[in-house]
């Protein structure tokens, strides 16, 4: 069964980001990248799909600049055994990643797409449900245990309050959520390991999907600040103020 | 211009319907045309019923069968698609519901979905936060479909009582047969939920140990009715389990008062709380973070500061 692991090149969660002065758009020169968290942790599934012997191989496919393929081999230290870019400088909304997606697993067809539920940089989370409309799957979102077994994914996930369990045909889609697992950190031997796997560029016209943008972002403002508050002596001014002033007690 | 008729997915039990149905419909209203609501269900008369008294809405749409029951998300968005074309726009609550079943309508239609709005600017214009919230984007859709997630926090809701719509029935779709409901297993809570509460009481690594966590925080959250919440620190430390996490990649909160215990007030963990109304930390590093976006800061040791807050509010209870 092969699987296939869709991962994104993000701001790390550490940076701050700013808005340039025109508003024009966001300041990223110079700026820490990382793999969007969540889409480690799809990374991870996969790879313990594989050592656990229910998958056979874990491709692992970006879209985006062509830094995106320092993503992949991070994927690929992790244990994935080869790499899809998809290349391109346009700017990619999720309905476009979902098509490129749909038409790489057209091409691969591979039983299980794992993906991040939502990349920390538009956090728009959308591409795993867009993808498994497009491939015509059946989909388990925000993902906290996933058990492949007999052509069959049994998946729990976090919904509001608690957790629901789904049993999809595969091929399924599945995104991931926070408690899904915890990646395993990169080793030097599996840096060096994952220089030698391959890894393919394809442009987005190799697969004749139109990416356009629907979306065109007008304005980007920085969201009024909180207005510096007080240090309270102590409690009982503390509760006073809750009281009086916030009036939320 | 084409007529401007919004439909709203309601998020519903099949018996009632919930909280955030009504501040997806007040989202609505901004763009000033009929406003129409779909339930989805199985033996969801009830639930339409209560669909037809909200204020504003002209007319509830029922598809009923025992399919939509679990609200599966392959059914549920077949079942849109029948009558998708006949609006101008499409809204769902950003709720763990609206989340997995719009994307795929969007999809469906091929249109862009316009995530978590927190603003309606124009019929095409919205306003969403990017960054977990650092960053507010302004876009437009040239789609002829509108897709929309609602962040509820942002949109006051429409009253529950007043409206006299009538019920419309329609088909469900057939089931895709690709995907099955196996069980739901609700967290049992004595507390308020982490995202809908009205009060949290967040931890951080100043508690030191799960225990101290225990100790100092759950005996306010109990005078507050305050759901509990954590820093990341505080669940890598292992203190609590990470469903706990308030913060960019944990939970997205916004309540009426946040109290930040011990937390020192990390990027990512502002990102998550920065939107709650009252913001309290308190801490012993005067130079923490936290004080920045916090409303009332006390500065001091939390395991002295903590019992006695605790102890001041049995006479002042929310």
């Amino acid at each position: 069964m092969k699987v296939l692991v869709a991962v994104k090149r993000v701001v790390d969660s550490n940076v701050s980001v700013r808005v340039r002065p025109d508003g024009k758009g966001i300041g990223l020169e110079n700026v820490k990248m990382a793999m969007n968290p969540f889409d480690e942790i799809a990374v991870e599934e996969a790879v313990r799909l594989r050592e656990a012997g229910v998958a056979t191989e874990v491709i692992v496919v970006s879209a985006g600049v062509a830094q995106s393929q320092e993503t992949l081999r991070t994927a690929l230290a992790m244990g994935a055994d080869r790499a899809i870019l998809i290349e391109t400088s346009e700017e990619l909304q999720p309905l476009a990643v979902a098509k490129l997606l749909r038409a790489l697993v057209d091409k691969e067809q591979p039983q299980l797409v794992i993906l991040g539920k939502q990349a920390i940089d538009d956090d728009s989370n959308q591409t795993g449900q867009m993808l498994a409309a497009l491939a015509g799957f059946p989909q388990a979102t925000f993902a906290s245990k996933v058990i492949v077994v007999d052509g069959k994914a049994t998946v729990s996930r976090e919904v509001d309050g608690g957790t629901e369990t789904l049993s999809l045909l595969l091929p399924a889609v599945v995104t991931t959520d926070l408690r899904l697992n915890e990646p395993r950190y990169v080793t030097l031997p599996n840096i060096m390991k994952a220089k030698k796997k391959p890894l393919d560029k394809i442009k987005p016209e190799d697969l004749g999907v139109d990416i356009r943008p629907r979306l065109k972002t007008l304005k980007f403002a920085e969201p009024i600040k909180r207005s510096g508050g007080v240090i309270v002596p102590d409690v009982k001014t503390l509760v006073e103020m809750l009281k009086t002033k916030a009036r939320v007690l | 211009m084409t007529k401007l008729v919004s439909l709203v997915i309601a998020e519903h039990n099949n018996a009632s319907i919930k909280a955030a149905t009504l501040n997806t419909i007040a989202a609505a209203q901004a763009i000033r045309g009929e406003i129409h609501v779909l339930v989805a269900g199985h033996n969801a008369q009830d639930a339409a019923d209560a669909a037809a008294k909200i204020a504003g809405v002209s007319k509830v749409l029922l598809a009923d069968g025992l399919q939509l029951k679990a609200g599966l998300a392959e059914n549920v968005v077949a079942t849109i698609l029948q009558i998708a074309y006949d609006y101008s726009h499409i809204f769902s609550p950003a709720t763990a519901y609206g989340k997995n079943v719009t994307p795929r309508l969007a999809a469906m239609l091929d249109v862009a979905q316009i995530s978590e709005i927190t603003a309606v600017n124009d019929t095409d214009t919205f306003e969403r936060p990017i960054y977990a919230g650092n960053i507010i984007a302004t876009v437009q859709s040239d789609d002829a479909i509108k897709v929309i997630t609602v962040r509820t926090t942002a949109f006051d809701p429409v009253a529950a009582e007043g409206g006299g719509a009538p019920i419309e029935k329609i088909d469900a779709a057939a089931d895709s047969g690709t995907s099955k409901f196996v069980t739901r297993e609700v967290t049992k809570l004595d507390r308020p939920e982490l995202t809908s509460a009205k009060v949290i009481v967040s931890g951080g690594r100043g508690l030191g140990s799960g225990e101290n966590y225990k100790q100092m925080l759950e005996p306010l959250a109990d005078k507050l009715n305050a759901a509990l919440g954590a820093s990341r620190a505080a669940v890598d430390s292992g203190f609590v389990s990470n469903d706990y996490q308030v913060g960019q990649t944990g939970k997205i909160v916004a309540p009426q008062l946040y109290v930040a215990v011990g937390i020192s007030g990390a990027i990512q963990h502002l990102a998550g709380m920065k939107d709650s109304k009252i913001i309290v930390a308190i801490n012993q590093d005067p130079d923490a973070p936290i004080f920045s976006v916090a409303d009332f800061g006390l500065v001091g040791d939390l395991f002295n500061l903590v019992p006695e807050f605790t102890a001041q509010l049995s006479k002042h209870a929310v």
